[in-house]
């Protein structure tokens, strides 16, 4: 049973459907990152998949292009709080991506250029639940919000959506990343509120 | 694995920091203790059973059950009009943490320090020089402080006070008082070369504010130098 705050009312939102709970509605996009934004050029961006036997599937930036791409609208929700309706990106399925990539591996480490790292299980990323984006709202998306690529992974809090995403590497055991590590849930699925450790 | 639950604090003080901003002390009893940078989550609710959730920074180190947030009305808000407006000493909230490893000083680190704020930024940064001089450690700290002008200074008289080992710039970007040594205007490279630490001391730096100003910033302590690693940032809004 919660406590009563005197004197607070709310504001009382009509989307509650699409509200995970605890959560607020934005039409800004809040950026949120640990460090100095890294800024990758696109000559010497890559894209690599390393799979629990060690091979390695890479993808130049110009090889990341050429791959067919979708435009998903999705609901982002951040654990600080904020939910953004009705995104739109464009970027390749992680489907795509593991067309050829052979692994019986149960966990993925994702890591990104400045160091940044998260894990969520393999499942999680495929049948079209993730992206590899580098576009949004139309637009080629700016360093701050991950720029040029980052992965999105609606259906998690998206501290899992890593910016800057450098490559994902396929592991038989889970290995909690960089928030998972400072307190943070292990998986993050925003409608069982799982924010911490031990939600 | 600590479980963080929600716990019931009650408002023991408010202190008036600005038109638009107060700090709030809170009693929580059997609060875990924190460190200065951390967080915590404000939750909120009404008669009828609405709920609403924020998080807050932390605007002083651990001090036994008392918990400081310092907070900004947001124009549009829900819940911080209720917080800088309605609650009044003795009314009570939900809170649960404290949260984040990463935006955090230690009082056993060595290297120096340097802070840069942008407006309500302040806050978790002055919970690390109120650590700072709670733990009476010597390690030199360096604060940049950004604001549109003097009427938004949180903790004035408190950062007036001669505090051996901290160094306060204010960078005001839209109006500077009378006498101030710098003309009005966004933070520089100059401010950052004068006023921080050089790069080859390899301070800590910390930089929390506005998205905007957290990127130029962090940009700034790049060009100086600065190992991004030794950069770390927190942004709202």
């Amino acid at each position: 049973m919660n406590i009563i705050s005197r004197g607070f009312r709310g504001r009382h939102r009509p989307d509650g459907d699409r509200l995970p709970p605890g959560q607020y509605l934005v039409d800004d996009f809040p950026v949120l990152s640990a460090g100095p934004t890294p800024r990758v050029p696109l000559e010497r961006w890559e894209f690599a998949i390393d799979t629990e036997a060690e091979q390695t599937h890479r993808w130049s930036w110009q090889e990341f292009m050429a791959l067919p791409s979708e435009t998903p609208t999705v609901d982002i929700h951040c654990v600080t709080k904020w939910t953004k309706l009705d995104t739109t990106w464009e970027g390749v399925s992680l489907d795509v991506l593991f067309e050829d990539v052979e692994s019986a591996a149960e966990y993925a480490l994702v890591y990104s250029y400045g160091g940044y790292t998260t894990n969520l299980p393999l499942e999680d990323l495929l049948d079209g639940k993730a992206w590899i984006v580098h576009r949004f709202d139309g637009e080629d998306l700016e360093p701050r919000h991950g720029g040029p690529a980052r992965l999105i992974v609606p259906h998690l809090y998206f501290w899992k959506s890593a910016k800057w995403v450098r490559g994902i590497r396929l592991l038989n055991e889970d290995w909690p990343g960089f928030w998972e590590t400072a307190g943070y849930h292990n998986y993050g699925d925003p409608w069982r509120e799982q924010r911490y450790e031990g939600d | 694995m600590r479980r963080l639950v929600w716990r019931a604090a009650e408002l023991a003080e408010i202190v008036t920091e600005t038109a638009t901003a107060r700090t709030l002390r809170f009693r929580v009893p059997e609060w875990p203790g924190h460190l200065a940078g951390q967080h915590v989550d404000v939750r909120l609710t009404a008669e009828d059973g609405y709920t609403a959730q924020r998080s807050y920074s932390l605007a002083g180190p651990a001090d036994g059950d008392l918990v400081d947030l310092t907070v900004e009305t947001a124009p549009d808000g829900e819940v911080s009009p209720y917080l800088t407006e309605v609650i009044e000493v003795g009314d009570q909230v939900e809170l649960r943490g404290p949260v984040g490893g990463w935006f955090v000083w230690r009082p056993e680190s060595k290297a120096p320090v340097v802070l840069v704020a942008g407006g309500s930024g302040i806050v978790p940064l002055m919970a690390m020089v109120r650590a700072r001089r709670q733990a009476g450690s010597q390690v030199p700290f360096r604060l940049l402080y950004s604001l549109r002008d003097p009427g938004r200074r949180y903790y004035a008289e408190e950062l007036r006070r001669p505090d051996p080992g901290l160094d306060v710039s204010y960078l005001y970007t839209r109006s500077a008082p009378p006498g101030a040594s710098r003309p009005a205007g966004r933070i520089m490279l100059d401010d950052l070369a004068e006023g921080g630490w050089p790069a080859s001391f390899e301070p800590d730096c910390y930089v929390c504010g506005p998205t905007a100003f957290v990127e130029a910033a962090a940009d700034l302590l790049l060009a100086l130098g600065h190992a991004p690693e030794r950069i770390r940032t927190e942004r709202f809004g």
